[in-house]
C-alpha cells in the first residue's frame, strides 16, 4: 500500500458526531411530528441557502478529516517507511496549492514577490527589483498581459461553473422548492470555477509570510473552526442534559449539589478558565512528547483538548435552561399521572421529559455554534487556542495581525481570515435563526 | 421569589437578605479556589513551575527549593503530616495561599510585587474604558431595539434585523485591527494605542469606546428587539392601545418600563465584572488595565496573579447576581426577597 490511513482523535470524534447525526435524521425521518418543524426549517428560503453554504464549508471540513500518511519511495525491498506528516484527502485534491510555496509574501494574484531584492542581470550589473514569483503566473512573460489573462481564466472558470451548476440545478430542480436555492447553487457554482480556474495559474488570495498560499491556508482553517463548533457540542450535550435534567427533576439534595457545580463553574470568568486548563494541558503535554508519534497528532489532541475545555465552560447555561424546563413539566398533569402509575423515574425522564426539551436543546446548540467559532480567534489570539502549527482562523488573523503596520500593507491573509469566518458564521446564524423560529413552542404560529 | 402578596418593603428583610446571600458566597468561592488550585498544582507542581520560572535547563534542586521557598511552595498541598492539630490543614499550600484572598489580601506576583496595590492601580484605566462602553452602549442598543420595535414589520425593521446579523456575524478582533487600521493608521484622528490618566487620556479612550459599542450592537440590539417584540404581544399593551395611546406613547412609557424587568438579568449581572475591564480591548490599545494584566500573566504563566484574577472574577460575578436580586425588588413590586 502506498498510503497508511490515520485516524486522529479529532477524526474519531467527527465520526462519531456524524453517525449519531445520521441515526438522529434517520429517526426523525420516521416520525412525523418531529419531521414537522424541519419541514418549516425546509420552507424557509433563507435557511436553505445557508445550509447550502454550510454544506460546502462541511464538505472541505470532511475531506480534510480523511488523514493518512504517503509511503516514502526509495528504499525498495525494504520495509515500507510512511512519511511523518499526516496529509489529508484535502491536500492530495489541492496539491499544487500546498507546495507551490513562494519565499514570502506576495499579493493577490501577483507576479512578483512583495518586497524588492537585488539582482545581477545578464550584463552583471546590481538590480533592486520586485523579483518573479516560482508558481504564480509563470506562464506571462511580462506584468502587461496579467489583466487579460486572470479576466480569461475568471471567465473560462466562470463558464464551467456555470455549466456544472446548471447541470446540477437541473437534475435537482424538481426537489428544491425556492427558486433562491436553485440562484445560490448557479452563483457559488460560478464563483468556485472562477476561483479554481484563476488559482491553478496564480495565487488567488496571495501568500503568507513563509510563502504559503492564503487560499489553502483558509481551506485548512475550515475543520478547525468546524471541529471547535461541533465536538464541543459532544461535552456540552450530555453534561447539560443529564445534569440539568436530574436536577429540574429530583430537586432536593440533587438540585443543591448540581447547582452549586454550576454556579462555581459560571462564576470563574469563562477565558481565565479556559487559559489556565489550556495552560496546564500544554504543560502535561510538552513533558510528555513520547506520546505522539506526529506532530499532527500533537496539534490535534490539543484541538480535543480545546474542545474539551471550551464544553466545561459553556454546559452550564443550557443546564440552567434545562433545569428551569424541567422544574415546569414535573408539575404538568401527564408527569404527574405518570407517577402516579408507578412508572420509573428512569422512564420519565427518557419518555416524558426529554423529549419535550429537546427542542431547546437543538436551538442552544445551533446558536453556540457560531459563538464558538468566533471564540477560536479570540482564544488563540490571547494564546489559549490551537496549537500554534495548526491552522485555523485565529492563528491566521494572530500572524498577519502583525504586518498591518508594513508598507504598503499586508492586508490579503487577514482580510481572507475574516471574509472566510464572515461566511460561515452568517451562514450559521441564518441557520440557527431559521430552526429556532420553526422550534421554539412560543412563538405563535397561525396557518402553519 | 415571585409571590402574590404585594410586599411590605422595609429594610430589614433587605438587610437580613443581603447577610445571607453573602454568606452563601462563600462556599460557591471555596469552590473556585479549590478547582484553580487543582488546575494550577495538581497537574502543574511547585517542581515544575520553579523550572519554568528559572529555565528549564541547568538549574539545580538546590535553586529549585530556594525558588520554592521563597514564595512558600515547599509545603505539601493540602494536607500536612508533619505538624499536629490545626497545623494539619492549615500549614499547608492551599490554607496559606487560598485563606488570604477571602480578606482581599492577594499576597504578591512571582516578580515581587504586591498584587493587591496593582489591581488598585489598574482598576482606574479598566474602568475608564468599560464604563463608559458600557453606559453608552446601552443607550444605543436601546434606542436601536426601540426603534426596530416601534417600525416592526416594515422593510425598516426587516433591514435592521438583517443588520443586527451581519454585525454579530463578524469577528469581536476585525472591529478592533478594522478600527485600528481606519482610524488611527489611515486618518490619524488618536494615537493607536497607550494610555493616559485625566483628561489627557481621552484620545486614547475614544477609539476603545467607540468599537467596544460597536461591536455589541449586533447581538444587543436583536436581544433587546425581542424583548420589547414579547412585550408588546401582551393584553396590557392592547388595553393601552384600545384607550387610544399612540404608539410612541404605548411604547415608550408601558412598554419600555415593563421590558426593563428582563432587561435587567442581562445587564446588572455585568456592572461589577466591568472593573475587569476586557482582555482584548486592553491589549490591543495598551491599556494598562486588569484586563491587559491577566494576559500578561497568562503568558508569563504568573500563578498567583491568575488566581488572584479568577478569584477578584467570581467575587464581583457573584456581587452582580445579588444586585439583580436586588434590583428586581425596585422595578418589580411583585418580587419579594425571600
Amino acid at each position: 500500500m502506498s498510503f497508511m490511513p490515520v485516524m486522529l482523535w479529532s477524526d474519531a470524534l467527527v465520526f462519531l458526531l456524524l453517525g449519531a447525526g445520521g441515526i438522529g435524521a434517520w429517526y426523525v425521518r420516521r416520525h412525523e411530528h418531529l419531521l414537522l418543524p424541519w419541514r418549516r426549517v425546509a420552507r424557509s428560503a433563507t435557511a436553505m441557502v445557508s445550509l447550502l453554504v454550510l454544506s460546502l464549508f462541511l464538505i472541505v471540513g470532511l475531506l480534510d478529516t480523511l488523514h493518512y500518511r504517503a509511503a516514502l519511495t526509495g528504499k525498495n525491498g525494504a520495509e515500507t517507511v510512511y512519511s511523518p506528516e499526516v496529509l489529508s484527502v484535502l491536500d492530495k485534491l489541492v496539491e499544487p496549492l500546498r507546495i507551490h510555496t513562494e519565499k514570502t509574501y506576495s499579493a493577490p494574484l501577483a507576479l512578483t514577490l512583495y518586497a524588492k531584492e537585488s539582482m545581477t542581470d545578464a550584463q552583471g550589473n546590481i538590480l533592486r527589483e520586485y523579483p518573479r514569483l516560482q508558481y504564480g503566473g509563470t506562464h506571462l512573460s511580462g506584468a502587461s498581459q496579467r489583466v487579460a489573462d486572470v479576466v480569461k481564466r475568471a471567465l473560462l472558470g466562470a463558464l464551467a461553473g456555470l455549466l456544472a451548476g446548471g447541470l446540477l440545478v437541473w437534475i435537482v430542480r424538481r426537489r428544491v422548492e425556492q427558486r433562491a436555492v436553485l440562484v445560490a447553487i448557479l452563483v457559488f457554482a460560478v464563483l468556485i470555477g472562477a476561483l479554481a480556474s484563476l488559482a491553478a495559474a496564480y495565487h488567488v488570495l496571495g501568500t503568507d509570510k513563509v510563502g504559503q498560499d492564503v487560499l489553502y491556508l483558509s481551506l485548512k482553517s475550515i475543520r478547525t473552526g468546524l471541529i471547535i463548533g461541533t465536538v464541543t457540542t459532544l461535552v456540552t450535550l450530555p453534561l447539560a442534559l443529564f445534569l440539568g435534567v436530574a436536577a429540574g427533576y429530583f430537586r432536593g439534595w440533587v438540585d443543591d449539589v448540581i447547582q452549586y457545580i454550576y454556579t462555581v463553574l459560571s462564576s470563574i470568568p469563562s477565558v481565565l478558565l479556559i487559559a489556565a486548563a489550556v495552560l496546564m494541558m500544554q504543560v502535561t503535554i510538552d513533558t510528555h512528547p513520547e506520546w505522539f508519534e506526529t506532530t499532527a497528532a500533537r496539534a490535534d489532541l490539543r484541538l480535543v483538548f480545546l474542545c474539551l475545555i471550551l464544553g466545561m465552560t459553556s454546559w452550564t447555561g443550557l443546564c440552567r435552561l434545562l433545569r428551569g424546563e424541567t422544574l415546569k413539566l414535573r408539575e404538568m398533569e401527564y408527569i404527574q399521572a405518570a407517577q402516579s402509575f408507578g412508572v420509573s423515574s428512569l422512564r420519565i425522564l427518557t419518555r416524558h421529559i426529554m423529549p419535550n426539551v429537546m427542542h431547546i436543546i437543538l436551538i442552544a446548540l445551533v446558536m453556540d455554534f457560531s459563538a464558538l467559532v468566533l471564540a477560536e480567534a479570540v482564544l488563540s489570539y490571547v494564546g489559549v487556542g490551537v496549537d500554534p502549527s495548526m491552522i485555523s482562523f485565529g492563528t491566521m488573523i494572530n500572524a498577519a495581525r502583525l504586518e498591518m503596520g508594513r508598507e504598503p500593507m499586508v492586508w490579503w491573509a487577514l482580510a481572507a481570515a475574516f471574509g472566510f469566518m464572515l461566511v460561515l458564521v452568517l451562514a450559521a446564524n441564518l441557520f440557527a435563526d431559521a430552526v429556532r423560529d420553526a422550534f421554539d413552542p412560543r412563538l405563535n404560529r397561525t396557518g402553519s | 421569589m415571585s409571590g402574590n402578596t404585594v410586599s411590605t418593603y422595609n429594610t430589614c428583610p433587605m438587610i437580613a437578605y443581603l447577610i445571607r446571600r453573602i454568606l452563601y458566597a462563600v462556599p460557591t468561592l471555596v469552590g473556585v479556589n479549590l478547582l484553580t488550585f487543582a488546575l494550577f498544582f495538581v497537574v502543574n507542581t511547585p517542581d515544575d513551575m520553579a523550572r519554568m520560572q528559572l529555565g528549564i535547563k541547568r538549574v539545580t534542586p538546590e535553586a529549585i527549593e530556594k525558588w520554592k521557598q521563597q514564595r512558600g511552595y515547599d509545603k505539601p498541598l493540602f494536607i500536612n503530616s508533619a505538624t499536629g492539630g490545626a497545623g494539619k490543614l492549615t500549614d499547608t499550600i492551599f490554607w496559606q495561599k487560598s485563606a488570604g484572598m477571602f480578606v482581599f489580601d492577594f499576597g504578591y506576583s512571582d516578580d515581587g510585587r504586591s498584587i493587591a496595590r496593582e489591581i488598585a492601580t489598574r482598576m482606574g484605566p479598566s474602568l475608564a474604558v468599560a464604563l463608559p462602553t458600557f453606559l453608552i452602549g446601552l443607550v444605543v442598543y436601546v434606542s436601536f431595539a426601540l426603534l426596530m420595535t416601534l417600525f416592526r414589520a416594515t422593510a425598516l425593521d426587516m433591514a435592521g434585523v438583517a443588520l443586527c446579523v451581519l454585525l454579530m456575524s463578524i469577528s469581536g478582533l476585525f472591529y478592533i485591527i478594522g478600527g485600528q487600521f481606519l482610524v488611527s493608521k489611515l486618518w490619524h484622528l488618536v494615537p493607536i494605542s497607550g494610555y493616559a490618566g485625566g483628561g489627557e487620556g481621552f484620545k486614547f479612550v475614544v477609539l476603545p469606546i467607540v468599537i467596544g459599542v460597536v461591536g455589541g450592537i449586533g447581538s444587543s440590539s436583536r436581544w433587546y428587539r425581542t424583548i420589547f417584540i414579547e412585550e408588546i404581544g401582551k393584553d396590557y399593551v392592547r388595553t393601552a392601545r384600545a384607550k387610544g395611546l399612540s404608539e410612541p406613547r404605548v411604547m415608550f412609557t408601558h412598554v419600555l418600563k415593563n421590558a426593563m424587568i428582563p432587561v435587567l438579568t442581562g445587564v446588572v449581572v455585568v456592572i461589577p465584572l466591568l472593573f475587569m475591564g476586557s482582555l482584548l480591548t486592553e491589549s490591543f490599545f495598551g491599556i494598562p488595565g486588569l484586563g491587559s494584566y491577566t494576559i500578561d500573566a497568562i503568558n508569563a504563566q504568573d500563578f498567583s496573579v491568575v488566581r488572584a484574577m479568577v478569584f477578584l472574577g467570581s467575587v464581583l460575578y457573584i456581587a452582580g447576581l445579588i444586585l439583580t436580586d436586588v434590583s428586581y425588588t425596585m422595578v418589580d413590586p411583585r418580587v419579594r426577597l425571600s
